[in-house]
């Protein structure tokens, strides 16, 4: 039930209770500020943080990238753009490639459509420019010759290889089974 | 003939000085006021322009004073173009009435601490600071905007009320002090300060400069999360700036007459008198500023129900209570 109270009792409560807040907000004077001044003091962020787009080399030091137009089909606001080409060796790769920054919202999508993980994005923002037209990356700035976040993976031994090696040859697939001899 | 004219170069010399510092003082207001708003908030505030962000207030004016100077389609241009003037003048010219010093004598001649001593001066102080209502209302009203004109309609209201209790709060100090002149108002306090002998009206009469000035528990008229910004939300550049100087003119000017009505005006032991006058002033503003980060804002019928209900009949019990006090003591009239 409610219990009603004086005028004196209530206006004591409000003035304990402004006393209060007002001597909390004066001891914050006193404390440190949690604030990290960014220039001077840099953060390490995690290895997975969206930024900057790099193009990766498997261990063997190819490019990984086959140029299969996923990441470009899965940009959100299309700022990918490449030529697919085939080697003589039947391998495929990017003749061009092309991102275009001022447009990127480092929304991660190309990186999980890539099916070969040559294109991966890393903790580097600060690349800021003041024309446009400088924001446009062509694929020698893309390219590293590093394996980004997978560092052995190579997927043109996986699965980009048709017949060189023949049939069980390949990382991980089975051997060949002789389906003569399999006869119950 | 020459005295008359070493008095006119003294007054101006005198007038330029209080002006530059009057808007300096407004200036680094702001610096302080957003620094301490950053502390109280354990953030850092401005500190990049300048050593510990003490160039800030220059770079803001440079800001202001070469954005462009854009007013809205539908807008009735005139109006709207002169409403800011309104209340930065107003605000500074309060000034000219404040004694800020018991004054200096120079060859021979007095040189008053003040820039005028009108006999009416504390009529002058309600004159100018009802006249902000003005630049409220009519910047509001010629902006075409909603916001603009909710924000205009909430600030008149608020203005108009809490005028009566900031009045009604300095008739016990005039009684007191047997004058509106705020000069004798400072001398009437040479034994003790009227905050000891007024302390209630020193309360409402804060509390009603703080809705004046129209800052947090009372910025209805500019609540940022539901007018935008209130009055001016269609002014841009020096506009703009002269709202936002013109509130912190204001808020000095508010802090100076607490000081003069309250605590004594520049008077106090030590210290040069100029000196005491300042530490007053910036005590006041700090008590301002550190209102606006601790409390939150109050809907509008509890200001109005503040204003009318509380403020108001408590202001004219405390004129009645002083004037039997005043009678039973023998006071001569």
């Amino acid at each position: 039930m409610h219990q009603r109270r004086n005028w004196l009792q209530i206006s004591g409560r409000a003035v304990a209770g402004l006393t209060d807040a007002f001597a909390i907000v004066f001891r914050h004077l006193f404390r440190r500020p949690v604030t990290e001044e960014y220039p001077e003091f840099k953060r390490v962020l995690p290895a997975r943080t969206r930024a900057r787009i790099i193009l990766t080399r498997d261990p063997d030091g190819e490019e990984r990238c086959v140029s299969c137009y996923l990441c470009a089909a899965a940009c959100p606001v299309s700022c990918i753009s490449m030529a697919g080409e085939e080697r003589a060796d039947g391998r495929r790769w990017a003749s061009w490639f092309r991102i275009n920054f001022a447009r990127c919202i480092y929304c991660g999508l190309c990186e999980e459509a890539c099916p070969t993980l040559a294109i991966q994005l890393t903790p580097n923002f600060e690349f800021c420019e003041r024309d446009l037209l400088t924001m446009v990356a062509e694929k020698q700035d893309l390219l590293v010759d590093h394996g980004g976040k997978n560092n052995d993976y190579n997927f043109y031994r996986r699965a980009g290889v048709d017949m060189v090696g023949g049939k069980g040859t390949h990382i991980g697939e089975a051997k060949t089974l002789n389906i003569k001899s399999n006869l119950p | 003939m020459s005295l008359w004219v070493a008095g006119i170069i003294i007054l101006i010399v005198k007038l330029l000085l209080v002006l530059v510092a009057l808007l300096l003082f407004a200036a680094y207001l702001i610096y302080v006021e957003r620094r301490l708003l950053g502390f109280f908030q354990l953030r850092l505030g401005p500190n990049r322009a300048g050593p510990w962000g003490l160039l800030q207030p220059i770079a803001d004016a440079v800001k202001l004073l070469t954005k462009e100077d854009l007013s809205p389609t539908g807008a009735d241009r005139v109006i709207f173009l002169y409403a800011p003037v309104v209340v930065a003048a107003a605000a500074i010219l309060i000034f000219a009435v404040v004694p800020f010093a018991p004054g200096w004598t120079f060859r021979g001649q007095p040189i008053p601490g003040v820039i005028t001593d009108l006999n009416v001066g504390l009529l002058y102080v309600y004159a100018l600071s009802s006249l902000a209502v003005y630049s409220v209302a009519l910047g509001g009203w010629s902006s075409n905007s909603k916001y603009s004109l909710l924000g205009a309609i909430r600030g008149a209201a608020q203005m108009i009320s809490y005028e009566l209790s900031l009045g009604l709060s300095l008739v016990p100090i005039v009684m007191m002090a047997k004058s509106f002149s705020l000069v004798d108002i400072v001398n009437a306090q040479a034994r003790c300060p009227f905050i000891l002998l007024q302390p209630v009206a020193c309360i409402i009469f804060f509390i009603s400069s703080v809705a004046e000035m129209k800052r947090i528990p009372f910025d209805i008229p500019e609540a940022e999360h539901e007018l935008i910004a209130g009055y001016h939300t269609e002014y841009s550049g020096m506009r703009f700036g002269l709202f936002f100087l013109g509130e912190y003119v204001t808020m000095v000017t508010l802090g100076a007459l607490v000081a003069v009505f309250f605590l004594g005006g520049w008077r106090g032991p030590w210290l040069p008198p100029l000196l005491w006058f300042l530490i007053k002033v910036a005590a006041v503003s700090f008590v301002i500023i550190w209102i606006r980060g601790t409390l939150g804002r109050l809907r509008y019928d509890q200001l109005m129900h503040l204003g009318w209900k509380l403020l108001v009949p408590v202001a004219l019990i405390n004129i009645i209570v002083t004037g039997g006090v005043m009678l039973a003591w023998g006071y001569k009239v």
